[in-house]
């Protein structure tokens, strides 16, 4: 009992990191149906640039995070407008293609500039080496953090798609564009944005994948990516809770499986959850079944 | 007179909606029924049930086909259109990237099954069934004037012809009950009345029964023998067209309730 | 029917003389081991490609899950010749491999093809993932460390049989019955199922024939190299696959086989660099979507009617000029 406990801490904390990525896939999936490849290196990005922050200029976890956070906005914005604008109207799969292509550029651009090694994570400020035992199960101060910051971040996405006008142009752009724009919606700002939150996100959660496997390298994204991408499947894509559900639900399998010894698997059990919720119900978790019109 | 088709007490949610709600039709051998109604009265959702686009909440669907009877309701859409009922679409489905005669060949070979092996190989008994499916994909176009353009891509034919052409693909799956979903809507008087020849043809050369969807009331009162008048799900009218059009329930449904 | 004939004809010389010029340069000596390791690479990955296009061009259903075959063809391969190191133990493994991955083809498309687009383009990786992390840790796999060794069997005979005989037993499929059905559902899957057509068994056929050949592919690469292990067959593969299928076009054989050579000539230029090899890749595969996202052949072949047609449409417009 106490070891499944532990298990489910360690997988809550794992999860937020995979629910604030699979945040920005089903964001950017919501609003233009596209699986956005690249998304899994822009949090590797953001895991690199909070590295440098930290390690070269010395600044402090929290600027490091923000700005982070920063680099990753206006990444995520360029991507959306040099690589994926020009391709609105084409096929689902050349965007795809696109994005494979954007994924790839990033991940050899920085092998390039940085180089392939892995590094090692910058020792993080004392008061989060503490660590606190209750009943047994030991809690790291790193995963209070990681799971708080997390927690912060999606209260934040959810009050800006909800309760704000720039949201809710969102929401209505997600729903039918055309008739977005005959409203008066500036589609393609919207769009931006969506990629601009998406992507912020992820940063985040570079710098915080960073301080929980303390280990980072330019191909660093891509399961954790694929990964978050299943999460946000498994909970229904398209869908903000969905994304949070799969995401906690992905980590906690995941340190389950570990846990019980089966590391070597636990990838292979993620997947194998992901084909069985798609047979049973192939709009994930959350979602609702889509009737074609004859 | 033999009942081919008999449906009874047809129904289909959507959410909590009813769609279609205890509809119950019969057709003998050989007619030619209208079934009309205003825009959403449930026409198209009543075809999408009987070629089993969407599986009936409720209700049966019995087709019989010779000596054969056979409950329609919650078969596959390929399996009902083996079993003998062809049907074209409102908003027409072509396979637009490909040539009309494939289009026709399409719908044809599930007649003319071929092995595996055959097909990887171009063995002779794969030339031949593809000689029988081309002559007889030719036939079809010929009936609806389209043989000359077999090779053309179906999305650069006349919204006219494209229409014709929805007819000869489901001639080609031997149907003997076909489903015509509003088969003159977007055409002119002149094509309308070209159409309605060819309807009237095709059931007699053919033998077909038919039920047919259409707006354009004169060619509903010239070419059916009886009507079913639908409205919000329900049958709200049936009979000859000359019943039809005196009952006030339909006066009512098509122009809306009179004002004192 | 004589023209039939005669077009075949033409064709089998055609191909019996690439296959012999190519023999002789090889037997003198101009083309050197490199050449030939590039022509088995481009050999392989037209046989990849042309049976994705089969599955995600021509019926429509977008995989990314091809690597996972390839796989199982290269490790049963590679297992079968190192237990019996003769021809017949190479061609055994590549039939039984081939039919190892119809198999689970067959398995996994039944159930996943109801999905449509990207929900079993998700399921398919998924598969291949599988699939990948079993070969690591199973033990006759020898894990992470992979298979060497492998008795190789493979030169340029073996390589021109089975990339032209995939070629052709595909193109055959295609221009059948069968074929036809699979395109119908690509062009409409309702309008395809109302005219009689079984969509989950076309479908399914369509999956399960693809991954046939892509596990040949596998047995080849297996035979040729020597060398695999787990993580050759991962999702780069797969998604390295699909590249080709989209830059030759989508429904196109000839695309995908001009697509397979231009690729593997890029990666035999960009060889000398190979920091920036990924690079300029990636910024290719980005311009070319942007630029010409139908691919190089949209949905078209290149055949020598369309050549001769295409010469007298030019001979045709000088005359009017």
């Amino acid at each position: 009992m106490q070891e499944l406990i532990q298990q489910l801490i360690n997988g809550l904390s794992l999860g937020s990191i995979y629910a604030l990525i699979a945040l920005g896939y089903t964001m950017v999936y919501g609003i233009i149906q596209l699986i956005n490849f690249a998304h899994g290196d822009v949090y590797m990005v953001g895991a690199y640039v909070g590295y440098f922050c930290m390690a070269r200029a010395h600044l402090g976890f929290f600027t490091s995070l923000v700005i982070a956070m920063l680099v990753c906005t206006v990444l995520g914005v360029v991507i959306e407008r040099v690589a994926y604008k020009p391709l609105r109207n084409s096929t689902r799969i050349a965007v795809l293609i696109t994005a494979i292509g954007v994924s790839l550029l990033l991940e050899y651009g920085m092998m390039f500039f940085v180089g392939p090694e892995v590094r090692a994570y910058p020792p993080m400020p004392g008061f989060m080496e503490a660590s606190y035992n209750i009943g047994g199960v030991i809690i790291r101060a790193q995963q209070l953090l990681i799971i708080g910051i997390s927690l912060i971040l999606m209260i934040g996405l959810q009050y800006i798609v909800r309760r704000t006008k720039v949201g809710k142009a969102m929401r209505a752009v997600s729903q039918d564009a055309d008739a977005a724009r005959l409203m008066g919606i500036n589609v393609d700002n919207t769009i931006s944005l969506t990629f601009a939150l998406g992507s912020a996100l992820a940063g985040a959660a570079g710098v915080l994948v960073g301080v929980y496997y303390n280990s980072i390298d330019p191909l660093m994204g891509i399961l954790p990516g694929l990964k978050a991408f299943v999460a946000a499947v498994l909970g229904g894509i398209g869908l903000i809770p969905g994304a949070l559900i799969g995401g906690y639900v992905i980590g906690a399998v995941e340190t389950l499986v570990a846990g019980y010894g089966f590391s070597m698997y636990k990838d292979a059990v993620v997947f194998a959850i992901l084909i069985a919720v798609l047979m049973v119900k192939p709009t994930g978790l959350l979602g609702k079944n889509v009737r074609e019109k004859v | 007179m033999t009942e081919i088709l008999s449906v009874k007490q047809l129904t289909r949610n959507f959410g909590g909606l009813a769609a279609v709600s205890n509809v119950s039709m019969h057709l003998t051998q050989g007619e030619l029924v209208g079934l009309i109604g205003p825009n959403g009265a449930g026409k198209t959702t009543v075809f999408n049930l009987l070629s089993g686009i969407y599986p009936p909440s409720s209700g049966t669907i019995t087709f019989t086909r010779g000596e054969k009877v056979r409950e329609l309701g919650g078969r596959k859409p390929h399996s009902i259109c083996r079993a003998g009922v062809g049907r074209t679409f409102q908003n027409i489905r072509l396979f637009k990237d490909l040539t009309v005669l494939d289009n026709v060949s399409i719908a044809l070979q599930p007649n003319e099954p071929n092995s595996l092996l055959a097909s990887f190989l171009h063995l002779p008994s794969h030339q031949s069934a593809e000689v029988r499916i081309r002559e007889q994909s030719l036939e079809l176009l010929d009936i609806v004037h389209l043989r000359d353009k077999a090779g053309e891509l179906a999305r650069n034919l006349s919204y006219g012809e494209q229409r014709h052409l929805e007819i000869a693909r489901a001639l080609a799956t031997r149907p003997t009950l076909l489903l015509l979903d509003e088969p003159a809507a977007g055409m002119n008087p002149a094509e309308t009345s070209g159409l309605t020849d060819l309807i009237a043809w095709v059931r007699k050369e053919f033998d077909l029964t038919v039920l047919l969807i259409e707006h354009d009331m004169s060619l509903v009162m010239r070419i059916c023998e009886r009507i079913y008048v639908l409205d919000h799900g329900i049958v709200i009218a049936s009979g000859t067209p000359t019943e039809v059009q005196a009952n006030p329930k339909v006066i009512e449904a098509y122009l809306g309730e009179e004002v004192d | 029917m004589s023209n039939r004939y005669a077009r075949i004809g033409v064709q089998v010389v055609l191909l019996a003389l690439v296959y012999g010029i190519v023999w002789a340069l090889i037997n003198a000596g101009v083309i050197d081991d490199y050449i030939q390791a590039t022509m088995a690479t481009i050999c392989i990955n037209i046989i990849l490609a042309v049976s994705l296009n089969l599955i995600t061009g021509f019926t429509g259903q977008f995989s990314l899950g091809h690597a996972g075959f390839m796989a199982i063809g290269a490790y049963t391969t590679a297992l079968v010749t190192m237990e019996y190191p003769t021809t017949w133990g190479f061609l055994g493994g590549v039939f039984l491999g081939a039919i190892l991955a119809a198999i689970v083809g067959f398995l996994i498309g039944l159930p996943t093809l109801r999905l449509r687009g990207d929900y079993l383009a998700i399921a398919t990786l998924g598969m291949a993932e599988i699939i990948r992390i079993l070969l690591l840790n199973f033990d006759f796999t020898n894990g992470a460390a992979g298979l060497s060794g492998i008795p190789s069997f493979v030169g340029w005979t073996w390589l021109f049989v089975f990339t032209v005989g995939t070629i052709v037993l595909i193109s055959n499929f295609l221009h059948s019955s069968h074929g036809r059905a699979s395109i119908s559902i690509r062009e409409d899957e309702i309008a395809a199922e109302s005219v009689g057509i079984n969509a989950t068994r076309a479908k399914t056929l369509a999956f399960t024939v693809g991954a046939f050949f892509g596990a040949i592919a596998g047995g080849l690469y297996a035979s040729y190299f020597y060398f695999i292990k787990p993580d050759l067959f991962g999702f780069l593969k797969s998604i390295d696959i699909l590249v080709i299928v989209v830059l030759g076009g989508l429904g196109s054989l000839t695309g995908s086989i001009i697509a397979a050579i231009l690729l593997a000539l890029l990666q035999t230029f960009l060889q000398p660099f190979p920091e920036l090899r990924m690079i300029i890749y990636s910024l290719a595969l980005v311009m070319i979507m942007i630029f010409r996202p139908q691919g190089l052949m949209g949905s078209r072949e290149l055949n020598l009617a369309s050549l001769t047609r295409l010469t007298r449409r030019g001979r045709a417009a000088e005359g009017a000029s």
